[in-house]
């Protein structure tokens, strides 16, 4: 088995998926010739030809439009948008037609759509490069929302969005793009859309989280375990919507602590969502309040500000502390 | 200096177009005009009876919505606003789904058209066309797509993303634009600094044509063109039908506040699309004296039982509000699918909040 990081695996998965079935198409700005500005799709366009791997004109709203239109039609469309600050062009497609046509045409017609979107920051990325606005996204009825932090994760959450007859939006952590590799197997892995995952297992408080965040809660709970003796469980989302409220109220039951960890601005992200299934799913074990440990309200700044608009260890470690002393 | 855009034009004294149309075809076209006048004069009727919710009539619009839409296929991609009950009906949508569309009852397509549900925001069904059309093209099926939309759906930017793309990729997809004058209350004029509607083809690389709307031959036969040439790898069309909305935007406004009596009068009478096809076959003896009326009377009686299917329609039930949203329900809304049925169910058994 070869170690590979999520770039690699996340093509390795596309080039498996193309060879499979021939209805799977891939468009977006740059994504051919060039193999997209990550590298995610190196070496498709040479192999499955510029019909299958389409470079698009620079339109976001007709990427994800005539995608929706592909998926209906009989392909297996799965459109990149090239960073999650350009999606907004497209929201009017997210919004008004991706998660509705199953309901509007009384489940005649499905959109078997997947909308990858590399985001996150804390990679000194230009302005509007690094936004994370998935809880808007996980606000829209009819779709499904999935994020890997995990070069095996991507591959099984890829295999399981194609397949998937409704749309799925697939967003790719940039941060974790070559950060860390892990044996993935050739050929399909299963990791099914819904299910979380305990990263981490612990005794003492459990830290809810997705994406990037992972990778700091991981250190965070290392350090701690090391030099306080703090036992501390991970529950990594891994799929935003339909979230996985049960395995978040089983942790939650059994530390009876809680912290959601978000590199999204904090008014009314995806964290308040989570705190709300905790309150209804956990609130007689809890010991104390649920905190949480997010970017501060402001625009993503210019990367100088980077390092204290994004959690830092110091701020989780903060909150895990303050919960245990309650 | 020649009109770059010269109106296409088969009934009337300015014919540039010899009719190729068959009479037969003539005749269905005729018929379903006629048709599609009475249900729109018969569902204003029901929304001002309170049966139906809001209603967006197509007075005035018959030869474009029924003309163009009989040039098609039945394997053919359609991709409607919500004015186009015309064209569906051609496509094989049965009025009484309209109807029950317009009484919030749910979808507004059914069976085996190929038919997207009728998009509501303005021209943003426009790009799904384009990735319909460029499905049928990457699997070697041998149909089009066609979405129809206004002279206001020029102005929005999925209206000019999608034929960029559709000119890129040559896509075998029709862009129909009805210019009935109006987009609610405003004129085309403060849409728009061009004189045509057409001409933003040429931007794009996409062949366009203008269209007598009122002419329902014309609209025919430009369509039929439009298909032919998309199937032979030639890629797009935009086309502009002029024409005029008659009666209201939708039943929820007034055009006496915002439009000229006067305009509505020129487009009336001689204009009107129905009165000019009836004419014109009747001069041809296509129609034989005295056939039109009994196609009116006809008419009534079909749209009267459209109408009553819908309106002796079940209630509607909550599940149904979850059932499509997925293809497989989620846990979670499961669970919210049966809070409203636990306390509201015994209420949608006796017809609901709203039977």
């Amino acid at each position: 088995m070869a170690e590979m990081n999520a770039v690699t695996a996340i093509n390795q998965t596309l080039s498996e998926l193309m060879a499979e079935d021939a209805r799977v198409v891939l468009l977006g700005e740059d994504v051919g010739k060039n193999g997209g500005v990550f590298r995610v799709t190196e070496g498709l366009w040479n192999r499955f030809g510029a019909r299958r791997v389409v470079d698009t004109p620079l339109a976001e709203s007709a990427i994800v439009g005539s995608a929706i239109g592909m998926a209906i039609g009989g392909l297996r469309p799965i459109a990149e948008i090239q960073f999650m600050g350009f999606l907004y062009p497209a929201l009017n497609q997210i919004f008004s037609h991706m998660g509705r046509i199953g309901q509007r045409s009384s489940g005649k017609f499905r959109v078997p759509l997947v909308v990858r979107i590399p985001y996150g920051g804390g990679i000194r990325a230009p302005e509007q490069h690094a936004d994370s606005a998935e809880a808007m996204l996980v606000h829209t009825p009819g779709i499904k929302v999935v994020v890997p932090s995990t070069p095996y994760d991507a591959k099984g959450l890829l295999y399981a969005a194609v397949e998937d007859p409704d749309p799925v939006i697939f967003l790719e952590p940039i941060k974790l793009y070559r950060l860390g590799r892990m044996e993935v197997p050739q050929g399909r892995v299963n990791v099914p859309i819904g299910p979380a995952r305990v990263a981490r297992s612990g005794d003492d408080v459990s830290v809810i989280t997705w994406g990037a965040m992972n990778h700091l809660a991981m250190e965070v709970a290392e350090d701690l375990a090391r030099t306080a003796g703090i036992s501390v469980e991970i529950i990594d989302l891994r799929t935003l919507k339909p979230m996985d409220t049960e395995t978040i109220a089983e942790s939650v039951q059994k530390t009876g602590r809680a912290i959601v960890l978000h590199e999204a601005p904090r008014t009314a992200g995806l964290g308040g969502e989570v705190v709300a299934s905790i309150q209804e799913d956990a609130f007689w074990w809890l010991k104390t309040p649920v905190r949480r440990v997010t970017a501060a309200d402001v625009p993503y700044p210019p990367f100088a500000w980077e390092d204290w608009y994004m959690p830092t260890k110091e701020r989780l470690a903060g909150a895990i502390r303050e919960a245990l002393a309650d | 200096m020649p009109d770059a855009w010269p109106l296409y034009q088969v009934i009337g004294p300015e014919a540039n177009h010899p009719d190729r149309v068959k009479p037969e075809i003539a005749v269905k076209i005729f018929n379903d005009m006629v048709l599609l006048r009475t249900f729109d004069e018969k569902t204003i009727n029901l929304q001002r009876q309170g049966r139906v919710g809001t209603f967006p009539p197509s007075l005035g619009q018959e030869a474009a919505e029924i003309g163009s839409a009989w040039a098609l296929e039945p394997e053919d991609w359609m991709a409607p606003s919500y004015r186009d009950h015309g064209a569906l009906y051609v496509h094989g949508v049965p009025f009484s789904h309209v109807v029950l569309f317009a009484m919030g009852k749910g979808s507004s397509i059914d069976g085996v058209a190929r038919v997207l549900p009728s998009s509501i925001p303005i021209s943003s069904h426009l790009p799904h066309a384009v990735g319909l059309a460029m499905a049928a093209e990457r699997l070697n099926q041998a149909h089009i797509a066609i979405a129809y939309f206004g002279d206001g759906g020029t102005s929005e930017g999925d209206f000019h993303e999608a034929l960029n793309f559709a000119g890129v990729f040559r896509a075998p997809v029709i862009f129909f634009c009805q210019n009935n004058g109006w987009a609610i209350s405003v004129p085309v004029s403060q849409q728009t600094a061009t004189p045509t509607l057409v001409q933003k083809a040429s931007a794009y690389g996409v062949f366009g044509a203008r269209v007598d709307g009122n002419d329902a031959l014309a609209c025919y036969q430009v369509v039929q063109e439009a298909r032919a040439r998309a199937l032979a790898g030639d890629g797009p069309t935009l086309i502009e039908a002029l024409t005029y909305r008659i009666g209201p935007h939708t039943t929820a406004d007034d055009p006496a506040r915002y439009r000229p009596l006067e305009e509505l009068e020129q487009w009336t009478g001689a204009k009107d699309p129905i009165v000019r096809l009836q004419e014109y076959l009747e001069g041809l003896g296509i129609l034989a004296p005295g056939e039109a009326l009994r196609i009116r009377q006809d008419a009534t009686v079909f749209v009267n039982q459209a109408v009553d299917d819908a309106l002796n329609s079940a209630p509607v039930e909550i599940h149904s509000m979850f059932e499509h949203v997925y293809q497989t329900i989620p846990r979670g809304l499961a669970l919210q699918r049966e809070e409203l049925e636990r306390i509201h169910g015994a209420m949608a058994g006796k017809g609901g909040l709203h039977g």
